[in-house]
């Protein structure tokens, strides 16, 4: 291309136009695709003239509803990328028997396990989750907003950032093609030279500053803003889980950043933390980065148990039942969550001591989340239940929950492990407490909070055939995956040799194309219910009869939340204040001081986002210009001092008279 | 808040016309930055464990030497000792500066802001000084996987002080643009709690790292 190669070089690194993969017909057809998805997107906002209109009122934003609701849409987004991957998977091995090679060459299909896993829980589980969080906490606790919210602008960002550089490996170069946790030696540079693992890296890296500061943000949020009245024992359980799972985060995620650190500098500088000479020692990347992981797990599904617990009183009409074994059982998870790291690699000969420690602790935790379970189901006891789609989604929990939580114990015990360690079986269990824990939580979530959130309820209709076609989905791609594990199948093959298993994942491919239809119907779901708003619309604000906080403001609520700081008397305050008689204050509105938009946190998660892509490249004067800009920027944001606005009280007076008008109308 | 429990006992306690006060009528704005402390102190203890992280690694790869140097071939405690003196003479100028900056003085403030600063640079100089040397022995962080865990935590260790000097001219700047408000004392004990923090990590680096090293 270039004459001198060297200034080629020193200018591009390594990109050049063989990096993008313009040979391999799925990807450049993928990318046609992705290409006029975009532009369509991008034409559709430009006619409408949304650009200003989406930049002012969410981009900048720093109202924590907003982001919240700006999380969950991007897991969703994520949600499609990662199920391609999984379906793509799943065809393969349904049909590479029988000397057939499938249709996907090994190293794209390494690269498809490893992404799809990656996606999963960093793009998918992650922001859901903190969208969630994010969203319902400064409503449940009575606060007008998070500790920190132009922080939480820039973690959003941040992982919007790490986000669109794994999508740009799927164009631009490869990704990682090592599994989805990286093991070295084969993530190092020595078998990985190409840019895969640099995208893996700088992509978690990226994202992970995210989220750490969120963590920190909201467990701020919850110690410091809660309202007059609450204490430790009266916050909701939603609440309460998210303060364990912000903990586990902030006391989790800088391993992760520690460990890819020093992966980076094997890969980079040369040194010898995890070669297999000069004194390195793989294992220590295993152990630390499983320190990390196995909280993850308990970060995703301790928001899951939230969401379930408050569905559960709100649909049964009773009060949560053993609040406070609940509130205990979550902590001694959060604990016993850094006392099982090994389990995930009993494999790796520690002895039968260390073995039998880590088993028995791993064993211990069924005890907390069994009491949870009893909760629950003590809570439906002579419960008046209300079947709605959140509740629905609360029992399809409870009963496939049990199941992946009795393989987890059964993969407990080290000896079984020895046989079933890396096998189908390990496979069909995460899965197995990851959708139906996490992603049938976070369905639940979305449903219940839902109205809150926009204004109006999801279709009942298209939610219930997005739930069956899910869990029968979930049942029929996975039980096939438990009974290949306990034949001795590995994961993360490509190519199987005997014809006799072919069935199984033939019949695991059907399950996932129910998983399809699945997320299909949930996304007519959303098309019809945005067509139907009217009728499906909220004016009550508490369209389930619920129990917290929440549910005492209008649907969507105000951008200050509360107009006066509530104050709670018991843990399911709304309730309390329904039962009570309780008047909405109609007059004496006050100035309201909030926090001003800022674009400071996507200009810092762009410039991320360009030095991080230029040190997967080697493209080091972009890479110093983007660690410079970045210094610079962060500094120069902290020269604006003038960060408060006040809302002025008329305009309170009239958002309230608003809500007054909509409530009479109502007939409330 | 013990006005706010009576109503609600009252409420129990009697007349179903009495109702609980369900919100704060006389509500007094938040302080600005309320929970920054807090916050901060979160991040400390998030970065303690990258930390953790380093020494644990170094721990463990600490006498895998590959036929290399050890640390008793490359420490010089005289000098290290020196270096730690540097760091903690810095910390103590930083409480100087804190005492100042309570009692609303700028320029005393700044000028012990300033020499801390210096003390942070002078540790700088001498640790870069000191990889330099084991560099040029041959001793590189490629060298064996202790030379690469010591590198890597000490030069994080010197990265973070890189970055409290760069945030301390930052204040420097803002405090005789905007004197002491309550932003700025905010950030000035923020940063305060971030250098001392980064002296206790340096306490654990001189004993783990040099002080045993040479020992064993």
């Amino acid at each position: 291309m270039f004459e001198n190669f060297d200034l080629q070089k020193a200018i591009f690194g390594r990109l050049s136009l063989e990096s993008i993969p313009y040979h391999e017909p799925i990807l450049l057809a993928t990318f046609i695709a992705v290409l006029i998805g975009g532009a369509v997107v991008v034409g559709a906002i430009t006619y409408f003239k949304l650009w200003g209109y989406l930049w002012h009122e969410w981009f900048t934003s720093v109202d924590h509803k907003r982001i919240g609701v700006m999380y969950i849409v991007l897991g969703l987004v994520m949600l499609l990328r990662g199920f391609a991957d999984a379906i793509m998977m799943r065809a393969q091995q349904a049909i590479a028997f029988n000397g057939n090679e499938g249709y996907l060459p090994a190293h794209h299909f390494d690269q498809i396990f490893t992404a799809h896993g990656v996606i999963m829980i960093f793009f998918v589980a992650m922001p859901l989750v903190t969208g969630l969080m994010n969203f319902v906490v400064p409503l449940q606790i009575g606060a007008r907003d998070v500790a920190f919210p132009f922080l939480n602008n820039f973690s959003f960002w941040m992982t919007v950032s790490g986000a669109i550089l794994v999508m740009a490996s799927l164009f631009v170069g490869e990704f990682a093609r090592t599994g989805w946790l990286a093991y070295p030696p084969l993530s190092n540079y020595a078998y990985s030279p190409d840019v895969g693992v640099d995208y893996y890296i700088w992509a978690l890296q990226i994202a992970g500053v995210g989220t750490l500061l969120s963590g920190v943000n909201l467990i701020a949020t919850i110690v410091k803003m809660r309202a007059p009245g609450m204490t430790m024992m009266k916050m909701p359980v939603f609440t309460w889980t998210s303060l364990c799972t912000n903990i586990l985060i902030v006391a989790a995620f800088p391993v992760l950043t520690g460990v890819l650190v020093l992966l980076s500098l094997d890969r980079y500088v040369g040194t010898n933390f995890f070669t297999n000479d000069f004194g390195g020692n793989p294992m220590m990347y295993v152990n630390l980065i499983w320190i990390w992981g196995h909280p993850e797990v308990y970060i995703l599904v301790l928001p899951a148990f939230g969401v379930f617990s408050e569905v559960t009183a709100t649909f049964c009409g009773k009060r949560l039942f053993g609040y406070t074994s609940m509130v205990y059982a979550t902590v001694v998870i959060t604990i016993l969550s850094y006392l099982v790291w090994l389990h995930h690699f009993f494999t790796m000969g520690s002895g039968a001591s260390v073995n039998s420690f880590f088993g028995i602790t791993t064993m211990i935790i069924s005890i907390p989340t069994g009491a949870k379970l009893f909760n629950w189901l003590f809570t439906m006891y002579r419960g008046r239940i209300r079947f709605e789609l959140p509740m629905m989604w609360t029992v399809a929990f409870m009963l496939t929950f049990v199941i992946g939580g009795m393989t987890g114990v059964l993969l407990a015990v080290p000896p079984a492990d020895f046989v079933l360690h890396n096998s189908l079986f390990l496979i069909a269990h995460f899965h197995n407490v990851i959708i139906g824990g996490v992603v049938f939580g976070m369905f639940a979530g979305i449903t219940y909070w839902f109205p809150k959130a926009i204004g109006f309820r999801l279709d009942p209709f298209w939610g219930k055939m997005s739930f069956w076609f899910w869990v029968s989905g979930f049942y029929f791609a996975f039980m096939p995956l438990y009974a290949l594990g306990l034949m001795g199948v590995t994961r993360r093959l490509r190519v199987f040799d005997d014809p006799s298993l072919q069935i199984y994942f033939v019949v695991a491919a059907f399950g996932a194309l129910l998983i399809a239809l699945g997320i299909g119907s949930f996304l007519v779901q959303i098309a019809v219910s945005i067509k139907n708003r009217e009728k499906l619309r909220d004016v009550t604000g508490d369209p389930w009869n619920a129990r917290t906080l929440e549910w005492s403001t209008s649907s969507p609520p105000p951008v200050y939340n509360f107009a006066f700081t509530p104050v709670v008397y018991d843990h399911d305050a709304w309730w309390d204040m329904k039962e009570h008689g309780y008047k909405r204050p109609l007059s004496g509105f006050k100035p309201i001081h909030m926090p001003k938009n800022t674009s400071a946190g996507i200009i810092l998660a762009g410039i991320c986002f360009v030095t991080g892509f230029a040190l997967i490249w080697y493209i080091w004067w972009l890479a110093a210009l983007g660690f410079v800009s970045l210094i610079a920027t962060a500094i120069g944001h902290t020269f604006n001092y003038n960060r408060g606005f006040s809302i002025p009280a008329q305009q309170v007076v009239e958002t309230e008279r608003e809500r007054t008008a909509l409530l009479q109308s109502a007939g409330a | 808040m013990a006005s706010v429990t009576a109503d609600a006992s009252a409420a129990e306690a009697g007349s179903a016309n009495e109702q609980p006060v369900f919100y704060v009528t006389d509500e007094h704005e938040h302080a600005e930055g309320g929970s920054t402390q807090l916050g901060f102190w979160l991040y400390l203890m998030s970065d303690c464990l990258v930390f953790a992280v380093l020494f644990a690694t170094y721990g463990v790869l600490g006498g895998s030497f590959a036929a290399g140097p050890s640390p008793k071939d490359l420490f010089d405690l005289p000098l290290v000792a020196l270096n730690t003196t540097m760091l903690l003479l810095s910390s103590i100028t930083y409480g100087f500066a804190v005492l100042e900056m309570q009692k609303n003085r700028v320029s005393p403030m700044l000028l012990w802001l300033a020499i801390t600063g210096l003390f942070g640079a002078a540790f700088l100089g001498i640790e870069l000084f000191e990889f330099t040397h084991m560099i040029l022995e041959g001793a590189t962080p490629k060298r064996s996987a202790f030379l690469s865990s010591f590198f890597t935590l000490v030069g994080t260790h010197g990265l973070h002080v890189t970055f409290g000097i760069i945030w301390m001219i930052t204040l420097i700047v803002q405090v005789r643009m905007f004197g002491l408000t309550d932003a700025n004392k905010r950030r000035l004990l923020c940063l305060s709690m971030f250098w001392h923090f980064l002296d206790v990590v340096w306490i654990g680096v001189f004993t783990f790292v040099y002080l045993m090293g040479v020992l064993r």
